[in-house]
Protein backbone atom coordinates (compact mmCIF):
# COMPACT_ATOMS: atom_id res chain seq x y z
CA UNK A 1 0.00 0.00 0.00
CA UNK A 2 1.03 3.31 -1.01
CA UNK A 3 2.57 5.21 1.82
CA UNK A 4 1.60 8.69 3.44
CA UNK A 5 4.00 10.61 1.25
CA UNK A 6 3.89 9.25 -1.73
CA UNK A 7 2.28 11.15 -4.72
CA UNK A 8 -0.86 8.87 -6.37
CA UNK A 9 -1.23 9.43 -10.35
CA UNK A 10 -4.38 8.63 -11.27
CA UNK A 11 -4.74 8.70 -15.22
CA UNK A 12 -8.11 9.29 -16.17
CA UNK A 13 -7.73 8.10 -19.69
CA UNK A 14 -7.17 4.75 -18.24
CA UNK A 15 -8.74 4.47 -14.71
CA UNK A 16 -12.80 4.50 -14.59
CA UNK A 17 -14.02 7.81 -13.02
CA UNK A 18 -15.73 5.19 -10.49
CA UNK A 19 -12.31 3.60 -9.57
CA UNK A 20 -10.57 7.00 -8.92
CA UNK A 21 -13.40 7.75 -6.60
CA UNK A 22 -13.69 4.89 -4.82
CA UNK A 23 -9.70 5.27 -4.13
CA UNK A 24 -10.10 8.66 -2.81
CA UNK A 25 -13.11 7.78 -0.33
CA UNK A 26 -10.88 4.62 0.67
CA UNK A 27 -7.91 7.26 1.45
CA UNK A 28 -9.58 8.25 4.51
CA UNK A 29 -8.53 4.98 6.34
CA UNK A 30 -4.76 5.15 5.09
CA UNK A 31 -2.94 5.68 2.01
CA UNK A 32 -1.14 8.72 -0.02
CA UNK A 33 -1.94 11.92 1.23
CA UNK A 34 -0.96 13.83 -2.56
CA UNK A 35 -2.81 13.26 -5.51
CA UNK A 36 -2.59 14.34 -8.82
CA UNK A 37 -5.18 13.46 -11.40
CA UNK A 38 -4.47 13.78 -14.95
CA UNK A 39 -6.38 13.78 -18.67
CA UNK A 40 -9.31 14.58 -16.84
CA UNK A 41 -10.79 16.20 -19.88
CA UNK A 42 -14.26 17.38 -18.62
CA UNK A 43 -15.48 14.39 -17.33
CA UNK A 44 -18.51 14.69 -14.48
CA UNK A 45 -17.87 13.97 -10.62
CA UNK A 46 -14.05 14.13 -10.19
CA UNK A 47 -12.90 13.90 -7.05
CA UNK A 48 -16.30 13.68 -5.45
CA UNK A 49 -17.40 12.66 -1.60
CA UNK A 50 -14.06 13.03 -0.15
CA UNK A 51 -14.07 12.86 3.66
CA UNK A 52 -9.81 12.78 4.22
CA UNK A 53 -7.40 15.69 4.20
CA UNK A 54 -5.84 15.31 1.11
CA UNK A 55 -4.29 17.01 -1.24
CA UNK A 56 -5.92 16.26 -4.90
CA UNK A 57 -4.38 18.44 -8.22
CA UNK A 58 -6.70 17.85 -11.32
CA UNK A 59 -4.34 18.63 -14.20
CA UNK A 60 -6.96 20.48 -16.62
CA UNK A 61 -10.74 21.06 -17.21
CA UNK A 62 -13.39 19.36 -15.18
CA UNK A 63 -17.34 18.77 -16.19
CA UNK A 64 -19.86 18.67 -13.29
CA UNK A 65 -19.90 18.68 -9.38
CA UNK A 66 -15.73 18.67 -9.15
CA UNK A 67 -15.03 17.99 -5.45
CA UNK A 68 -18.73 18.06 -4.63
CA UNK A 69 -19.43 17.10 -1.23
CA UNK A 70 -15.91 17.60 0.03
CA UNK A 71 -14.99 17.42 3.30
CA UNK A 72 -11.31 18.19 5.26
CA UNK A 73 -9.10 17.86 1.66
CA UNK A 74 -7.66 20.47 -0.85
CA UNK A 75 -8.46 20.35 -4.64
CA UNK A 76 -7.02 22.34 -6.62
CA UNK A 77 -8.29 22.29 -10.69
CA UNK A 78 -5.64 23.74 -13.26
CA UNK A 79 -8.21 24.39 -15.45
CA UNK A 80 -11.75 25.27 -15.92
CA UNK A 81 -14.62 23.58 -13.55
CA UNK A 82 -17.93 23.42 -15.16
CA UNK A 83 -21.56 23.56 -13.43
CA UNK A 84 -21.67 23.03 -9.49
CA UNK A 85 -17.90 22.59 -8.93
CA UNK A 86 -17.85 21.82 -4.74
CA UNK A 87 -21.43 21.64 -4.88
CA UNK A 88 -22.54 21.18 -1.03
CA UNK A 89 -18.64 21.45 0.30
CA UNK A 90 -18.65 20.43 4.26
CA UNK A 91 -15.22 21.91 4.47
CA UNK A 92 -11.28 22.21 3.16
CA UNK A 93 -10.52 24.10 0.01
CA UNK A 94 -11.34 24.41 -3.50
CA UNK A 95 -9.25 26.33 -5.75
CA UNK A 96 -10.26 26.57 -9.44
CA UNK A 97 -7.54 28.36 -11.48
CA UNK A 98 -9.22 28.86 -14.38
CA UNK A 99 -13.07 30.09 -14.92
CA UNK A 100 -16.00 28.41 -12.91
CA UNK A 101 -19.47 27.62 -14.69
CA UNK A 102 -23.02 28.03 -12.89
CA UNK A 103 -23.85 27.26 -9.69
CA UNK A 104 -20.54 27.45 -8.23
CA UNK A 105 -20.08 26.01 -4.51
CA UNK A 106 -23.91 25.83 -4.77
CA UNK A 107 -25.06 24.88 -1.54
CA UNK A 108 -21.90 25.03 0.46
CA UNK A 109 -21.91 24.49 4.35
CA UNK A 110 -18.51 25.44 5.10
CA UNK A 111 -14.81 24.93 3.76
CA UNK A 112 -13.18 28.31 1.47
CA UNK A 113 -13.50 27.61 -2.66
CA UNK A 114 -11.46 30.33 -4.52
CA UNK A 115 -11.80 31.11 -8.08
CA UNK A 116 -9.29 32.60 -10.09
CA UNK A 117 -11.35 33.62 -13.17
CA UNK A 118 -14.42 34.71 -13.14
CA UNK A 119 -17.57 32.31 -12.17
CA UNK A 120 -20.77 32.36 -14.00
CA UNK A 121 -24.11 32.46 -13.11
CA UNK A 122 -26.03 31.47 -9.79
CA UNK A 123 -22.18 31.55 -8.50
CA UNK A 124 -22.94 30.45 -4.62
CA UNK A 125 -26.87 30.01 -4.87
CA UNK A 126 -28.16 28.69 -1.51
CA UNK A 127 -24.65 28.36 0.40
CA UNK A 128 -25.21 27.60 3.75
CA UNK A 129 -21.84 28.62 5.59
CA UNK A 130 -19.09 28.27 2.65
CA UNK A 131 -16.88 30.89 2.28
CA UNK A 132 -16.40 31.93 -1.67
CA UNK A 133 -14.15 34.30 -3.02
CA UNK A 134 -13.64 34.51 -6.99
CA UNK A 135 -11.01 36.89 -8.24
CA UNK A 136 -12.84 37.90 -11.89
CA UNK A 137 -16.53 38.23 -12.17
CA UNK A 138 -19.92 36.32 -11.09
CA UNK A 139 -22.84 35.93 -13.43
CA UNK A 140 -26.23 36.86 -12.92
CA UNK A 141 -28.51 35.26 -9.95
CA UNK A 142 -25.53 34.44 -7.43
CA UNK A 143 -26.41 34.05 -4.17
CA UNK A 144 -29.97 33.38 -4.59
CA UNK A 145 -31.21 32.66 -1.66
CA UNK A 146 -28.33 32.55 0.45
CA UNK A 147 -28.19 31.46 4.05
CA UNK A 148 -25.03 31.89 5.44
CA UNK A 149 -21.43 32.31 4.73
CA UNK A 150 -19.58 34.53 2.77
CA UNK A 151 -19.23 35.28 -0.98
CA UNK A 152 -16.72 37.75 -2.05
CA UNK A 153 -16.25 39.07 -5.77
CA UNK A 154 -13.01 41.06 -6.62
CA UNK A 155 -14.64 42.36 -10.16
CA UNK A 156 -18.02 43.06 -10.90
CA UNK A 157 -21.35 40.86 -10.20
CA UNK A 158 -24.40 40.80 -12.45
CA UNK A 159 -28.00 41.06 -12.40
CA UNK A 160 -29.98 40.16 -9.46
CA UNK A 161 -27.34 39.70 -6.98
CA UNK A 162 -28.90 38.45 -3.57
CA UNK A 163 -31.98 37.51 -4.89
CA UNK A 164 -34.15 36.77 -1.75
CA UNK A 165 -30.56 36.32 0.48
CA UNK A 166 -30.69 35.53 4.44
CA UNK A 167 -27.80 36.25 5.94
CA UNK A 168 -24.83 35.23 3.94
CA UNK A 169 -22.42 38.35 3.35
CA UNK A 170 -21.78 39.68 0.09
CA UNK A 171 -18.41 41.70 -0.91
CA UNK A 172 -18.13 43.32 -3.96
CA UNK A 173 -15.13 45.56 -5.32
CA UNK A 174 -16.33 46.34 -9.05
CA UNK A 175 -19.76 47.33 -10.03
CA UNK A 176 -23.10 45.31 -9.23
CA UNK A 177 -25.42 45.33 -12.37
CA UNK A 178 -28.45 45.04 -10.52
CA UNK A 179 -29.51 43.68 -6.37
CA UNK A 180 -32.19 41.03 -6.43
CA UNK A 181 -35.27 41.16 -3.93
CA UNK A 182 -34.57 42.15 -0.35
CA UNK A 183 -31.05 42.63 -1.11
CA UNK A 184 -29.50 46.21 -0.41
CA UNK A 185 -26.20 47.88 0.54
CA UNK A 186 -25.04 47.65 3.92
CA UNK A 187 -22.47 49.52 5.80
CA UNK A 188 -18.84 48.01 6.15
CA UNK A 189 -18.28 47.89 10.11
CA UNK A 190 -15.21 46.43 11.57
CA UNK A 191 -16.44 43.09 12.01
CA UNK A 192 -16.49 42.75 8.17
CA UNK A 193 -13.29 44.74 7.20
CA UNK A 194 -11.85 41.79 9.40
CA UNK A 195 -13.55 39.30 7.76
CA UNK A 196 -13.17 40.40 4.36
CA UNK A 197 -9.39 41.42 4.81
CA UNK A 198 -9.33 37.13 5.87
CA UNK A 199 -10.62 36.10 2.91
CA UNK A 200 -8.57 38.04 0.93
CA UNK A 201 -5.45 36.83 2.62
CA UNK A 202 -6.72 33.25 2.24
CA UNK A 203 -7.26 33.52 -1.26
CA UNK A 204 -4.27 35.38 -2.29
CA UNK A 205 -6.07 38.00 -3.84
CA UNK A 206 -4.43 41.19 -5.05
CA UNK A 207 -7.23 43.40 -3.42
CA UNK A 208 -7.45 46.05 -1.17
CA UNK A 209 -10.93 45.66 2.05
CA UNK A 210 -11.39 49.51 1.48
CA UNK A 211 -12.59 49.22 -2.30
CA UNK A 212 -15.25 46.61 -1.51
CA UNK A 213 -18.74 47.58 -0.66
CA UNK A 214 -21.12 44.88 1.38
CA UNK A 215 -24.86 43.48 1.10
CA UNK A 216 -27.15 41.64 2.24
CA UNK A 217 -30.42 41.19 3.35
CA UNK A 218 -32.84 43.82 4.35
CA UNK A 219 -34.76 41.41 6.28
CA UNK A 220 -37.91 42.18 4.90
CA UNK A 221 -38.63 39.20 2.67
CA UNK A 222 -38.02 36.73 4.85
CA UNK A 223 -40.46 36.40 8.78
CA UNK A 224 -38.03 33.74 10.50
CA UNK A 225 -38.79 35.02 14.14
CA UNK A 226 -35.95 33.83 17.03
CA UNK A 227 -39.08 33.79 19.58
CA UNK A 228 -40.84 31.09 16.91
CA UNK A 229 -38.02 28.69 17.07
CA UNK A 230 -40.26 26.10 18.77
CA UNK A 231 -43.12 26.31 16.27
CA UNK A 232 -40.27 24.80 13.39
CA UNK B 1 -32.01 17.02 -21.88
CA UNK B 2 -30.02 17.13 -25.20
CA UNK B 3 -26.17 17.99 -26.27
CA UNK B 4 -25.13 19.96 -28.93
CA UNK B 5 -22.09 20.61 -30.52
CA UNK B 6 -20.89 23.07 -33.63
CA UNK B 7 -17.43 23.64 -35.03
CA UNK B 8 -16.70 26.63 -37.41
CA UNK B 9 -13.43 26.23 -39.43
CA UNK B 10 -10.69 29.30 -39.39
CA UNK B 11 -7.90 27.14 -40.99
CA UNK B 12 -8.26 24.75 -44.67
CA UNK B 13 -6.99 21.89 -42.90
CA UNK B 14 -10.02 22.16 -40.00
CA UNK B 15 -12.46 22.65 -43.16
CA UNK B 16 -10.96 19.55 -44.74
CA UNK B 17 -11.15 17.37 -41.66
CA UNK B 18 -14.48 18.39 -40.28
CA UNK B 19 -16.47 15.91 -40.19
CA UNK B 20 -13.95 14.05 -38.32
CA UNK B 21 -13.63 16.30 -35.98
CA UNK B 22 -17.06 16.74 -35.11
CA UNK B 23 -18.08 12.96 -35.03
CA UNK B 24 -16.38 12.95 -31.55
CA UNK B 25 -17.63 15.66 -30.05
CA UNK B 26 -21.08 14.40 -31.15
CA UNK B 27 -20.47 10.83 -29.87
CA UNK B 28 -18.90 12.60 -26.75
CA UNK B 29 -22.92 13.86 -26.23
CA UNK B 30 -24.33 10.85 -26.36
CA UNK B 31 -25.16 10.50 -22.48
CA UNK B 32 -26.80 13.67 -22.96
CA UNK B 33 -29.05 12.27 -26.00
CA UNK B 34 -29.21 9.16 -26.67
CA UNK B 35 -32.65 8.95 -28.62
CA UNK B 36 -32.02 10.53 -32.01
CA UNK B 37 -29.02 12.83 -33.70
CA UNK B 38 -28.45 14.92 -36.37
CA UNK B 39 -26.12 17.02 -38.14
CA UNK B 40 -25.93 20.32 -40.66
CA UNK B 41 -22.99 20.62 -42.88
CA UNK B 42 -22.13 23.63 -44.80
CA UNK B 43 -19.94 22.10 -47.85
CA UNK B 44 -19.58 22.29 -51.39
CA UNK B 45 -21.87 25.22 -52.25
CA UNK B 46 -23.63 24.90 -55.48
CA UNK B 47 -23.94 28.15 -57.91
CA UNK B 48 -26.17 30.83 -57.73
CA UNK B 49 -29.31 29.69 -59.00
CA UNK B 50 -29.16 26.03 -58.01
CA UNK B 51 -30.72 24.52 -55.03
CA UNK B 52 -28.60 21.94 -53.00
CA UNK B 53 -31.49 19.90 -51.47
CA UNK B 54 -31.37 17.19 -48.81
CA UNK B 55 -33.73 14.61 -49.12
CA UNK B 56 -34.52 11.79 -47.08
CA UNK B 57 -37.09 8.65 -47.35
CA UNK B 58 -37.91 6.28 -44.95
CA UNK B 59 -36.97 2.90 -47.51
CA UNK B 60 -33.20 2.82 -47.33
CA UNK B 61 -33.74 1.16 -51.03
CA UNK B 62 -35.35 4.47 -52.66
CA UNK B 63 -34.32 4.85 -56.04
CA UNK B 64 -32.75 8.54 -55.88
CA UNK B 65 -31.66 7.99 -59.26
CA UNK B 66 -34.75 8.27 -61.23
CA UNK B 67 -36.10 11.20 -58.56
CA UNK B 68 -32.65 12.58 -60.02
CA UNK B 69 -33.52 12.02 -63.53
CA UNK B 70 -37.08 13.10 -63.21
CA UNK B 71 -36.01 16.23 -61.84
CA UNK B 72 -33.55 16.84 -64.76
CA UNK B 73 -36.11 16.68 -67.35
CA UNK B 74 -38.11 19.11 -65.18
CA UNK B 75 -35.44 21.50 -64.27
CA UNK B 76 -32.21 20.77 -64.41
CA UNK B 77 -30.06 19.24 -62.20
CA UNK B 78 -26.60 17.85 -61.32
CA UNK B 79 -25.40 14.38 -62.49
CA UNK B 80 -24.39 12.93 -58.86
CA UNK B 81 -26.30 11.90 -56.21
CA UNK B 82 -24.93 11.85 -52.59
CA UNK B 83 -26.56 9.27 -50.73
CA UNK B 84 -25.82 9.19 -46.51
CA UNK B 85 -28.29 6.89 -44.65
CA UNK B 86 -31.79 7.26 -46.18
CA UNK B 87 -30.50 10.40 -47.04
CA UNK B 88 -29.60 11.79 -50.29
CA UNK B 89 -28.25 15.06 -51.45
CA UNK B 90 -29.37 15.95 -54.98
CA UNK B 91 -28.79 19.47 -56.80
CA UNK B 92 -31.81 21.36 -58.99
CA UNK B 93 -31.10 23.42 -61.58
CA UNK B 94 -33.70 25.77 -60.25
CA UNK B 95 -34.70 28.27 -57.25
CA UNK B 96 -35.69 27.02 -53.96
CA UNK B 97 -39.16 27.89 -54.17
CA UNK B 98 -39.42 25.66 -57.86
CA UNK B 99 -37.49 23.22 -56.52
CA UNK B 100 -38.84 22.26 -53.42
CA UNK B 101 -42.49 22.95 -55.28
CA UNK B 102 -41.50 20.16 -57.60
CA UNK B 103 -40.28 17.52 -54.98
CA UNK B 104 -43.26 18.13 -53.15
CA UNK B 105 -45.92 17.54 -55.55
CA UNK B 106 -43.98 14.86 -58.13
CA UNK B 107 -42.79 12.74 -54.30
CA UNK B 108 -44.95 13.59 -51.93
CA UNK B 109 -43.56 10.37 -49.39
CA UNK B 110 -39.66 11.92 -49.64
CA UNK B 111 -38.97 14.59 -47.02
CA UNK B 112 -37.13 17.52 -47.74
CA UNK B 113 -34.37 17.87 -44.84
CA UNK B 114 -32.85 21.54 -45.93
CA UNK B 115 -32.68 23.58 -49.20
CA UNK B 116 -30.22 26.04 -50.18
CA UNK B 117 -26.38 26.18 -51.08
CA UNK B 118 -24.19 25.09 -49.03
CA UNK B 119 -26.31 23.50 -46.04
CA UNK B 120 -27.25 19.50 -45.69
CA UNK B 121 -28.85 17.84 -43.00
CA UNK B 122 -28.65 14.36 -42.07
CA UNK B 123 -30.64 13.37 -38.71
CA UNK B 124 -32.09 9.85 -37.85
CA UNK B 125 -33.36 8.56 -34.64
CA UNK B 126 -31.01 5.80 -32.57
CA UNK B 127 -27.92 5.76 -30.78
CA UNK B 128 -25.18 8.94 -31.64
CA UNK B 129 -22.68 6.47 -32.47
CA UNK B 130 -24.56 4.26 -35.11
CA UNK B 131 -25.63 7.55 -36.62
CA UNK B 132 -22.19 8.48 -37.28
CA UNK B 133 -21.34 5.20 -39.00
CA UNK B 134 -24.57 5.02 -41.00
CA UNK B 135 -23.75 8.74 -42.42
CA UNK B 136 -20.22 8.27 -42.80
CA UNK B 137 -20.06 11.31 -40.99
CA UNK B 138 -16.52 11.47 -40.68
CA UNK B 139 -16.09 11.99 -44.40
CA UNK B 140 -17.56 15.21 -44.64
CA UNK B 141 -15.68 18.52 -45.28
CA UNK B 142 -16.91 21.95 -44.75
CA UNK B 143 -16.45 25.12 -43.33
CA UNK B 144 -18.74 24.57 -40.30
CA UNK B 145 -21.51 22.26 -38.82
CA UNK B 146 -23.72 21.89 -35.89
CA UNK B 147 -24.85 18.97 -34.58
CA UNK B 148 -27.71 17.33 -31.73
CA UNK B 149 -28.15 14.38 -29.36
CA UNK B 150 -31.84 14.40 -28.52
CA UNK B 151 -33.18 13.26 -25.48
CA UNK B 152 -36.78 13.17 -26.34
CA UNK B 153 -39.10 15.31 -23.55
CA UNK B 154 -42.09 16.48 -24.98
CA UNK B 155 -42.51 14.61 -28.30
CA UNK B 156 -42.32 11.74 -30.09
CA UNK B 157 -38.80 10.26 -31.27
CA UNK B 158 -38.90 10.22 -34.84
CA UNK B 159 -36.67 11.32 -37.64
CA UNK B 160 -39.07 14.53 -37.93
CA UNK B 161 -38.62 15.23 -34.46
CA UNK B 162 -34.80 14.65 -34.64
CA UNK B 163 -32.53 18.10 -34.89
CA UNK B 164 -31.31 20.07 -36.39
CA UNK B 165 -34.82 21.86 -37.78
CA UNK B 166 -34.08 23.66 -41.08
CA UNK B 167 -35.56 27.41 -40.73
CA UNK B 168 -35.46 28.65 -44.06
CA UNK B 169 -32.26 28.76 -47.22
CA UNK B 170 -29.37 27.66 -45.57
CA UNK B 171 -30.58 28.02 -42.25
CA UNK B 172 -31.21 25.30 -39.38
CA UNK B 173 -31.39 25.17 -35.10
CA UNK B 174 -30.46 22.83 -32.81
CA UNK B 175 -31.84 23.04 -29.43
CA UNK B 176 -31.35 22.00 -25.80
CA UNK B 177 -33.97 23.18 -23.38
CA UNK B 178 -37.84 22.92 -23.64
CA UNK B 179 -40.43 25.98 -24.68
CA UNK B 180 -43.54 25.56 -22.69
CA UNK B 181 -45.94 28.36 -24.81
CA UNK B 182 -45.02 25.96 -28.16
CA UNK B 183 -48.84 25.54 -28.58
CA UNK B 184 -50.06 28.78 -28.89
CA UNK B 185 -47.16 30.09 -30.75
CA UNK B 186 -47.98 26.94 -33.21
CA UNK B 187 -51.60 28.12 -33.69
CA UNK B 188 -50.50 31.55 -34.59
CA UNK B 189 -47.83 30.30 -36.92
CA UNK B 190 -49.89 28.55 -38.99
CA UNK B 191 -52.20 31.63 -39.47
CA UNK B 192 -49.46 33.13 -40.68
CA UNK B 193 -48.80 30.43 -43.05
CA UNK B 194 -45.66 28.41 -41.29
CA UNK B 195 -46.19 24.83 -41.54
CA UNK B 196 -45.33 22.03 -38.95
CA UNK B 197 -44.57 18.68 -39.69
CA UNK B 198 -44.63 17.38 -35.85
CA UNK B 199 -45.83 18.36 -32.09
CA UNK B 200 -42.24 19.50 -31.43
CA UNK B 201 -41.35 22.41 -29.51
CA UNK B 202 -38.20 23.54 -31.48
CA UNK B 203 -39.79 23.02 -34.90
CA UNK B 204 -42.09 25.74 -33.49
CA UNK B 205 -39.10 27.87 -32.75
CA UNK B 206 -37.63 27.35 -35.79
CA UNK B 207 -40.72 27.85 -37.56
CA UNK B 208 -40.63 31.63 -35.86
CA UNK B 209 -37.37 32.34 -36.39
CA UNK B 210 -38.40 30.98 -40.03
CA UNK B 211 -41.26 33.69 -40.26
CA UNK B 212 -39.62 36.56 -38.77
CA UNK B 213 -37.19 36.20 -41.49
CA UNK B 214 -39.39 35.88 -44.08
CA UNK B 215 -40.78 39.09 -42.31
CA UNK B 216 -37.00 40.93 -43.15
CA UNK B 217 -35.72 40.48 -39.83
CA UNK B 218 -31.66 40.59 -39.56
CA UNK B 219 -30.54 37.75 -37.43
CA UNK B 220 -30.43 39.90 -34.53
CA UNK B 221 -34.00 41.32 -34.69
CA UNK B 222 -34.79 37.40 -34.89
CA UNK B 223 -32.82 36.47 -32.02
CA UNK B 224 -34.48 40.05 -29.74
CA UNK B 225 -37.71 38.59 -30.77
CA UNK B 226 -37.02 35.12 -29.32
CA UNK B 227 -35.95 36.44 -26.28
CA UNK B 228 -39.62 38.31 -26.07
CA UNK B 229 -41.78 35.75 -27.27
CA UNK B 230 -40.65 32.46 -26.32
CA UNK B 231 -41.10 30.97 -22.87
CA UNK B 232 -39.14 28.34 -21.59
CA UNK B 233 -35.64 27.57 -21.43
CA UNK B 234 -33.20 27.13 -24.01
CA UNK B 235 -29.69 27.06 -25.72
CA UNK B 236 -29.52 28.25 -29.64
CA UNK B 237 -27.76 27.33 -32.01
CA UNK B 238 -28.14 28.51 -35.19
CA UNK B 239 -26.54 27.60 -38.42
CA UNK B 240 -26.23 30.29 -41.35
CA UNK B 241 -25.01 30.07 -44.90
CA UNK B 242 -21.75 31.98 -43.38
CA UNK B 243 -20.96 30.70 -39.75
CA UNK B 244 -23.00 30.02 -36.72
CA UNK B 245 -24.81 31.98 -33.66
CA UNK B 246 -25.01 30.97 -30.45
CA UNK B 247 -27.92 32.72 -27.83
CA UNK B 248 -29.22 31.46 -24.39
CA UNK B 249 -32.74 32.30 -22.77
CA UNK B 250 -32.50 35.28 -20.10
CA UNK B 251 -31.96 32.73 -16.97
CA UNK B 252 -29.54 30.77 -19.19
CA UNK B 253 -29.99 27.46 -16.86
CA UNK B 254 -29.34 24.84 -19.80
CA UNK B 255 -25.66 24.68 -20.15
CA UNK B 256 -23.58 26.30 -23.09
CA UNK B 257 -19.24 26.37 -23.51
CA UNK B 258 -17.87 27.99 -26.25
CA UNK B 259 -13.28 27.83 -26.96
CA UNK B 260 -11.86 29.21 -29.70
CA UNK B 261 -8.34 28.52 -31.07
CA UNK B 262 -6.74 30.16 -34.04
CA UNK B 263 -7.44 27.27 -35.80
CA UNK B 264 -11.31 26.53 -34.96
CA UNK B 265 -14.43 28.11 -33.06
CA UNK B 266 -15.89 25.27 -31.19
CA UNK B 267 -19.57 25.47 -28.84
CA UNK B 268 -21.29 22.48 -26.94
CA UNK B 269 -23.19 21.66 -24.22
CA UNK B 270 -20.14 20.82 -22.36
CA UNK B 271 -16.32 20.92 -22.09
CA UNK B 272 -15.53 17.34 -22.45
CA UNK B 273 -16.87 17.43 -26.14
CA UNK B 274 -14.35 20.50 -26.98
CA UNK B 275 -11.62 18.31 -25.30
CA UNK B 276 -11.97 15.51 -28.04
CA UNK B 277 -10.23 18.69 -30.34
CA UNK B 278 -7.23 18.81 -31.49
CA UNK B 279 -4.91 22.12 -29.33
CA UNK B 280 -8.47 21.94 -27.00
CA UNK B 281 -5.90 22.86 -23.74
CA UNK B 282 -4.71 26.05 -25.16
CA UNK B 283 -8.09 27.28 -26.33
CA UNK B 284 -9.58 29.96 -24.79
CA UNK B 285 -13.10 28.71 -23.09
CA UNK B 286 -15.94 30.53 -21.62
CA UNK B 287 -19.62 30.31 -20.84
CA UNK B 288 -21.96 32.71 -22.84
CA UNK B 289 -23.91 35.64 -21.22
CA UNK B 290 -27.98 34.86 -20.93
CA UNK B 291 -29.92 36.35 -23.59
CA UNK B 292 -26.55 37.72 -25.44
CA UNK B 293 -26.18 37.04 -28.93
CA UNK B 294 -22.57 35.32 -29.70
CA UNK B 295 -21.45 35.06 -33.80
CA UNK B 296 -19.05 33.71 -36.15
CA UNK B 297 -19.42 34.27 -39.64
CA UNK B 298 -16.57 33.55 -42.76
CA UNK B 299 -15.99 36.18 -45.23
CA UNK B 300 -17.19 35.16 -48.63
CA UNK B 301 -14.46 34.60 -51.10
Amino acid sequence: MATATDIEVVDLAVTPLRELNQRLHDAASGGSRSWRIVNPNGAHAIAVGIDAELDVVIEGHTGYYAAGMNKHATVTIEGNAGVGVGENIMSGRIHVKGNASQACAATGRGGLVVVDGNASSRCGISMKGVEIVVKGDIGHMSGFMAQSGTLVVCGDAGDALGDSIYETHIYVRGSVQGLGADCIEKELKEFHRAELGRLLEAAGADAKVDEFRRYGSARQLYTFNIDNAGAY
Amino acid sequence: MCGIVGLFAKTPEVEANLGALLAPMLHEMSDRGPDSAGVAFYRNPVESGHTKLTLQHDDPAYDWDALRKALKEAHGADKHVERRGNHAVVVAHADAVRAEAWIEEHHPDVKIMSAGEAIEIYKEVGRPEAFIETFDIKSLNGTHALGHTRMATESKVTTAGSHPFSTGLDLCLVHNGSLSNHNGLRRMLRREGVRFQTENDTEVAAGFMMWRQREGDTLQQVVDRCIEDLDGFYTFLIGTRDGFAVVRDPIACKPAVLAETDEWVAMSSEYRSIATLPGAEKAVAWEPAPATLYMWEKERV
